[in-house]
């Protein structure tokens, strides 16, 4: 291990009603790895976009061989030699793997642009590389694995001398993350500092050299990771106070039927044999890390994305779900965790959207009675206490949890038995988020049977009566609330050393 | 609490916006009125006023037709070439194949409805860009009309002649007078679809398709019915374009058309319809069809060119579509 490149010290960045990174302090060295972990929503991602200027920090330093440096945008860093790999690809699948590389700074031949110096430049780095890929193959002819060596490499091709991998195994299949991994050893060999942002353990195991472990925006430590275990980076992750006191046992009567039932359940690469069930009463907690399959199970559930295979019951008979409105049919209601995008139409009124789901039973004839449609809607506003200054208020104007409370005034109209609450507290402040609780076990207290799927482990823990935890598309466990603890469900969501 | 003023001024500031266009172009309507009757004495005449009228029937029942795939965030590019292709048809039943006048109206428009059941299937279905889709059956209907009409212009009966009673559905002659009864009928349906927007699940799924298609299909909605429905309403109105066209003008040529279309599309968006869908309104859409209306009239009375008019229509339009932009600018 070489010597310091790049220190991040004392970071601190808060959005409005966020501290996102509490006096954050990152080290990396030339010719490490280093891994840098923590929980959803830990802060990984928003200090690597402090790092590389896309969001300017509040106040700390950033040290880059030796000098002090704050970059304004990803360009400046990338010309300084920081580069980010994205989980997502930034590629142009129309255009030839070297068109790619070097976009937005081709080689020309007086006004041409010079494919033929292109092609011969990309061969030479692939050649460094030591991989096989032709620079004239059509960047969406490529497999996901060769593309993000692409990536790879033209961030190499600007002289980088730091490379961060934000989850870069996510869409791998496993020959081609050892091959990253021959990349990313190679890389080391050359002297470059390496950030490796992973939720998977066993590749921490292999291809890091230390840790770096964040948790609610601030910084646990860093270990050594061959002398460190598996158990020693999860207590660091998890390892907060939990302030709202936990559920210890479940409050669901041992005799609440069944509504609910779930046998392996396939739905493209994210949901994978996944069985449960879910009984009268019962708030169902889905946990896991991002890109568990949890919103997929969700939609596939709800027919909102196709089912493989698999079967579904509800309160013991066997019903087929094709689209939405045979969910709706069959008493199923599911509240988006993208609230804006699936779960409102923010431009109509707050009575508009409460009668979405139902607006049969608001007709007289063929007209839509505004009158009984307004009574309903002011009626839920007034039992869910949503904040707004009349039912014909556009939905836009409200509130995060006052939107939240506009789409369960939806579910709620529909008499709908089994609701799924998919990050049910997304964007909504803490304020908002216990009224947001209370609601959800009433509901529940009334015979509603829910499922929520939660990113964050104190909600999961507060909330639910029974657990299933989920990785990669498959369930990995199931716990009852009185034997779960943030522990031992962090150890199903995350992969096992194989 | 600063927060809660803030929601309660953005409220009012859209529901302002959308009433102020509204608002806004009906004055212009009037000025644009005034203006030319100030500036030209012909202008002033009855007869203009008439021709005025019998210009914007056709044009006002295509916007009001197009006005639903607009407001679905889609648009409908057929209906100029398909008014004259359903006319043609119309036309080319009564004169040559002998049937009643009633009955090739109704072809017209059950043709208009086929052809806007075709491209609700290709957008909601088939999932092809609305835009691509209503281009291709806009040449399709074209070619169409050309093909059934031998490519000759049919004229349909005259107003004096048997089964020419049609043409006293938009026109009546009193004492050697053109009464023109047509913009009664206009109205009335404006007051009907105004209703069918604003009061039935018609107006209410094909405004939340245009504001956020996914959000309404999560809620159950039969997304892809309300989806094809816009766009056979648009064919619809084609279709009753078609018949009013084919009452005022004496001959209808195949192989126009094209532009029509765009006359219509321009003034529903005039009107406040909003292009990204979500918005509209259907009594601002005739306002808006009656400024290009003016427009296209008006114009030649004080010297200048069908040119100048085409120039002159496209910058109102620019402005229509940037205030529409600002709009949602701001409500962001």
């Amino acid at each position: 291990m070489g010597e310091v490149i790049l220190t991040m010290k004392e970071i601190d960045k808060s959005f409005p009603g966020v501290h996102a990174l509490d006096h954050v302090n990152l080290e990396v060295r030339k010719g490490e790895v280093l891994a840098l972990m923590g929980e959803n929503g830990a802060g990984k991602s928003t200090l690597m976009k402090v790092l590389t200027g896309i969001y300017t920090k509040d106040s700390g330093t950033i040290t880059y061989e030796g000098k002090e440096v704050e970059f304004s945008n990803t360009r400046e860093a990338q010309e300084a030699g920081i580069v980010i790999v994205h989980q997502e690809l930034n590629m142009l699948g129309h255009l030839t793997v070297a068109q790619n590389i070097f976009i937005g700074r081709e080689f020309k031949k007086g006004i041409r642009i010079d494919d033929k110096k292109m092609n011969e430049e990309a061969q030479k780095l692939f050649d460094r590389m030591n991989i096989d890929i032709n620079p004239k193959e059509r960047m969406s002819n490529l497999t996901v694995g060769k593309q993000q060596m692409c990536e790879i490499a033209k961030a190499i091709s600007h002289d980088a001398k730091v490379i961060i991998f934000d989850e870069p195994s996510a869409a791998l299949t496993e020959t081609e993350i050892q091959e990253l991994f021959k990349i990313i050893r190679d890389l080391r060999e050359k002297n470059l500092g390496i950030v490796y942002i992973s939720h998977r353990m066993d590749e921490i195991k292999v291809i890091t050299d230390r840790v770096t472990v964040m948790r609610d925006g601030t910084y646990v430590g860093t270990l050594i990771t061959k002398d460190s275990t598996k158990d020693d980076i999860i207590n660091m992750m998890v390892g907060r106070v939990i302030y709202e006191d936990p559920k210890t046992e479940s409050m669901v009567p041992k005799d609440a039927p069944v509504v609910l039932k779930v046998d392996k359940l396939n739905a493209g690469k994210m949901v994978q044999d996944v069985s449960f069930e879910l009984r009268k009463g019962e708030i169902l907690g889905f946990s896991g890390l991002m890109g568990a399959g949890r919103t997929e199970t969700a939609r596939a559930l709800f027919g909102a994305d196709p089912i493989d295979s698999g079967d579904i019951y509800i309160n013991g008979k066997k019903v087929t779900i094709n689209n939405p409105q045979d969910a709706v049919k069959n008493g199923i209601g599911y509240l988006s965790e993208d609230r804006k995008r699936f779960g409102i139409v923010v431009q109509k009124s707050v009575a508009e959207n409460t009668t979405m789901a139902t607006l049969e039973e608001y007709m007289s004839g063929i007209f839509i009675d505004k009158k009984k449609e307004k009574e309903v809607a002011q009626k839920y506003v007034e039992s869910l206490a949503t904040k707004t200054p009349d039912v014909d208020q556009l939905v836009v104007n409200l509130s995060g949890g006052n939107q939240q409370k506009v789409v369960i005034a939806k579910w709620l109209t529909r008499d709908c038995d089994i609701l799924i609450f998919d990050e049910p507290t997304r964007g909504i402040d803490v304020g908002a988020k216990s009224e947001i609780y209370k609601l959800m076990n009433q509901l529940a207290a009334d015979g509603k049977a829910i499922i929520m799927i939660s990113s964050e482990m104190t909600e999961i823990l507060r909330m639910s009566d029974r657990i299933i935890v989920m990785c990669e598309g498959k369930k990995t466990g199931e716990l009852d609330i009185s034997e779960a603890t943030q522990e031992n469900i962090m150890n199903l969501a995350t992969r096992e050393i194989e | 609490m600063a927060n809660k003023k803030m929601k309660t001024a953005g409220q009012k500031s859209i529901i302002d916006r959308m009433g102020g266009q509204k608002v806004i172009v009906i004055l212009v309507v009037i000025i644009l009125f005034i203006f030319f009757c100030a500036l030209s004495p012909n202008f002033r005449k009855y007869t203009t006023f008439v021709s005025i009228l019998d210009y914007s029937y056709y044009i006002s029942l295509m916007a009001i037709g197009v006005a639903f795939p607009l407001m679905t965030a889609g648009v409908d590019l057929s209906i100029g070439t398909g008014l004259v292709c359903y006319s043609l048809v119309g036309g080319w039943l009564i004169v040559f194949q002998g049937w009643p006048t009633w009955a090739g109206i109704l072809a017209s428009i059950v043709f208009g409805m086929a052809m806007g059941v075709v491209n609700g299937c290709l957008v909601a279905l088939m999932d092809l860009p609305p835009f691509l889709a209503t281009l291709c059956t806009s040449m399709i209907t074209r070619g169409l009309g050309s093909i059934i009409s031998g490519g000759f212009g049919i004229s349909w009966p005259a107003a004096a002649a048997e089964g020419g009673w049609f043409r006293n559905i938009f026109k009546i002659q009193r004492n050697g007078l053109n009464i023109p009864i047509g913009f009664l009928w206009i109205i009335l349906i404006v007051i009907i679809m105004s209703f069918v927007l604003n009061h039935t699940k018609i107006g209410r799924y094909t405004l939340a398709i245009g504001s956020n298609k996914e959000a309404t299909k999560l809620s159950g909605v039969n997304v892809k019915f309300y989806h094809i429905l816009a766009y056979v309403i648009s064919g619809f109105f084609a279709g009753l374009a078609a018949i009013s066209y084919s009452a005022i003008f004496a001959t209808v040529q195949p192989g126009s058309g094209a532009g029509f279309e765009l006359e219509a599309i321009g003034g529903a968006i005039i009107g406040g319809v909003s292009m990204s869908g979500g918005f509209g309104s259907i009594s601002g859409t005739l306002a808006g069809v009656f400024v290009i209306c003016l427009l296209k009239t008006g114009l030649p009375f004080i010297g200048l060119t069908a040119n100048w008019q085409q120039i002159i229509t496209g910058l109102v339009l620019i402005a229509a579509v940037l205030v529409d932009i600002l709009k949602r600018k701001s409500e962001n």
